[in-house]
């Protein structure tokens, strides 16, 4: 622990520790929202988009929060009103689960889980259950098509990328993430060390795994069909209204970021940077400046990996069901496991 | 060989309603996919049996929309009806005054001057464009690819600021006349028009590599919807859809209208397939033929007057007429039967979507519910054509 926080009384550290997760999931959130959603899909699509709020409209997120809030909160008559209403919250509670895990900097981590990838890929999953109860207890044909969509896809999709971290976690040696990014920052590639060793560069296979098993988690083009909005007018998310369809879109860009950091955590060496530039060895010899530098690090491979998934969504058209499954388990899943058996391969040998 | 089809298909639906009930005891969900549905740009409504996602049987229920054109027509002037005629296909409304007048200008035994003919042509061709080019970007709005709609929007934009500095209308321009045209051209306007074809032409190079190229585009739409050869003619499909089944058939090319069709060199394009992305492709090639069209008629506009020596007040003589064009959606005709008053007495319009709607009780059977979404874009149907 850092002398910094130390000195906080325990209540004091438990509030900034709620506080820094709030921040950690909805300020990535709306910056993914502002700078793709609406300036990326503007300039793609020739236009400029929101200019009016704000200097080019960068308070325009503010402006569409302060709407939903106003909207009515309607529930169906037929609908299931509790479980409509929890449905949402459900989808939101799984970002928050999944970014207590991630590490931020040497100190800067909320906990620090010996089988920390394991824990965020199982509550990644609680999603797939606010979004099957918000199909379900719509009571709305639409909705439960969507539903039953999005339950199929996100528990086929669960499986590569389980499969995928499974390539970086032998080959770190542990499930620990604070201790996968410094086995990527600490180490070398073939006796050079400038760089440490991103697993993007060994477990290549594996990231493009990971990559599109989270665009598919994330319900996004070209595997948005839970949504997609041409067939199924909203999917799972058409009844809802108000601030309710406010925390389902919030928690779809959360969720977006919060992958995002897991990837770059995984793959692109997290907040560190390669520990040979500043002569350290070791997690303990890490300066405490990379406390505050780590977190600036991270946002910026999170912004980076959401632009390559935003990219494919605003230039993609959608699968069909049937070929999103097939895609699944005759592609990823054998390509995937192909990588386990050779990851394991090269870690005995080498 | 219809007929055949039909029943099995009949069987198959009944049959597969039977296990639904007794089999599996479960029963199949009945989905409206419209009057509001963003997939029907409009307010056509499909019912569809579920079986899962599967349709087990689909029938389209029209007339939300119906505005009764065919009898206004009987209480208006013949100059009045061109204001209804061309709300009928709003995307490419200057396509439907065309045969309205010509059949008029038959009853009248009139016939446009060259340059009319020339600028009708123009026109004709512009309004196809408009239409067709915001067809290949909603095309990709239907398969979840938001992007094309804009670049088709942006482009088709130059279309109409064309088209309204020529007419005056961006949308209903009304400017076609028994006997001619309403005005000459503007100045500048060729040369305008010569650019904007070469921009169209861009932008198909660009919905091409950005969708039809696109691998998963084509697994959504190669080998769906299929239309054989003899069923697309037995339902009485034309345009586009016709020519995606092998038949080739264009009526700027059959008919021999007083257009100025024949006087560019452009080609029919068919495709052997028969399938959503043969209509697609179909019609990425029509818009680059016309582009051509128009290309050429620029250059060899004839000089003299765009309107034939009519009388003042219009009266048609007894008898009847029928004309129909290529337009953008396929074939479409009207039927005027004059009994020599100022009005016509009965209009009978022939609109292509209605037609070509029709054959999705055959064709949606069997498909899954997202593939509904991509036969019906590639059908290309325009509401008011419909229900007119």
């Amino acid at each position: 622990m850092s002398p910094l926080l130390a000195e906080i009384p325990y209540w004091g550290e438990s509030l900034l520790r709620v506080l820094g997760g709030l921040v950690a999931v909805l300020l990535p959130a709306g910056t993914i929202v502002y700078v793709f959603l609406f300036k990326m899909m503007s300039f793609m699509q020739s236009r400029l988009g929101p200019m009016e709020a704000g200097p080019y409209g960068s308070m325009q997120l503010f402006a569409e929060v302060g709407k939903w809030l106003q909207k009515e909160d309607i529930v169906p008559e037929r609908a299931d009103a509790r479980i409509f209403k929890m449905a949402p919250v459900i989808v939101l509670l799984s970002t928050f689960l999944l970014v207590v895990v991630v590490p931020f900097g040497p100190d800067a981590l909320f906990t620090d889980l010996e089988t920390g990838i394991f824990y965020a890929l199982a509550v990644s999953s609680v999603s797939v259950l606010g979004i099957l109860i918000a199909g379900w207890s719509s009571a709305n044909k639409y909705s439960l098509l969507g539903g039953l969509r999005a339950a199929g896809q996100l528990i086929a999709y669960e499986l590569p990328m389980v499969l995928a971290v499974m390539g970086v976690v032998i080959q770190a040696g542990t499930m620990n993430l604070q201790k996968i990014v410094v086995a990527q920052n600490s180490g070398s590639m073939f006796g050079i060390d400038a760089v440490g060793h991103p697993y993007v560069i060994s477990q290549f296979v594996g990231f493009v795994i990971f990559m599109i098993a989270i665009q598919a988690e994330l319900t996004q083009a070209p595997f948005d069909m839970p949504i997609a909005e041409s067939e199924l007018v909203s999917g799972y998310m058409t009844e809802y209204s108000g601030f309710r369809f406010l925390i389902f879109f919030i928690g779809e860009f959360a969720t977006a970021g919060v992958f995002a950091m897991i990837a770059s955590v995984l793959f692109l060496g997290g907040w560190g940077v390669p520990f040979s530039w500043f002569g350290w060895t070791s997690i303990d010899e890490v300066d405490n400046w990379m406390n505050f530098a780590g977190p600036l690090i991270m946002f910026t491979k999170m912004m980076l990996i959401v632009f390559i998934i935003m990219w494919i969504r605003f230039s993609y058209p959608r699968l069909r069901e049937d070929q999103l499954q097939r895609f699944a388990w005759k592609g990823l899943i054998p390509v995937a496991l192909a990588n386990i058996m050779f990851t394991s391969i090269l870690k005995v040998v080498f | 060989m219809l007929g055949d089809r039909q029943q099995l298909s009949y069987i198959a639906a009944q049959a597969a309603d039977a296990r639904l009930n007794l089999e599996l005891e479960t029963e199949g969900m009945t989905l409206n996919i419209g009057p509001q549905h963003p997939a029907t740009h409009g307010t056509l409504r499909i019912i569809a049996r579920l079986d899962g996602e599967q349709v087990v049987w689909a029938e389209p229920a029209c007339g939300y929309m119906h505005r009764g054109y065919e009898k206004l027509t009987e209480v208006r002037t013949y100059p009045q009806v061109t204001t209804l005629v061309n709300r009928i296909d709003w995307l490419g409304s200057f396509a439907n005054e065309v045969p309205f007048i010509l059949a008029a200008e038959k009853l009248m035994e009139v016939e446009a001057p060259p340059r009319a003919q020339h600028i009708r042509t123009i026109l004709f061709e512009l309004s196809r464009i408009a239409n067709v080019s915001l067809f290949l970007g909603d095309l990709g709005v239907q398969l979840g690819a938001i992007t094309p709609v804009f670049l088709a929007f942006r482009d088709r934009e130059y279309v109409l600021n064309l088209i309204e500095s020529a007419t005056g209308g961006r949308f209903h321009p009304n400017f076609d006349r028994i006997g001619g045209l309403k005005d000459d051209l503007p100045a500048g306007w060729i040369d305008e028009t010569r650019a904007v074809m070469k921009k169209l032409r861009g932008f198909c190079d660009q919905i091409e590599d950005l969708l039809f190229g696109n691998e998963i585009f084509q697994s959504r739409t190669r080998g769906i919807g299929v239309i054989p050869r003899d069923v697309a003619l037995q339902y009485g499909l034309s345009g586009a859809n016709l020519r995606a089944s092998g038949v080739d058939w264009d009526l700027r090319r059959d008919h021999q209208l007083p257009m100025a069709w024949n006087k560019a060199d452009w080609k029919v394009w068919t495709h052997p397939d028969g399938d959503s992305f043969a209509r697609c492709w179909i019609r990425l090639q029509e818009t680059r033929e016309s582009t051509k069209i128009v290309d050429q008629l620029l250059g060899s506009i004839p000089a003299g007057p765009v309107m034939a020596k009519v009388p003042k007040i219009i009266k048609v003589p007894e008898g009847e007429a029928w004309v129909s064009t290529e337009n953008p959606l396929g074939e479409m005709g009207y039927y005027i039967v004059s009994r020599g008053d100022l009005g016509p007495f009965r209009v009978k319009i022939r609109s292509a979507s209605f037609n070509n709607i029709s054959i999705t009780p055959w064709l949606l059977r069997g498909v899954y519910v997202p593939d509904i979404v991509t036969i019906l874009a590639s059908l290309y149907f325009i509401l008011g054509d419909i229900d007119r």
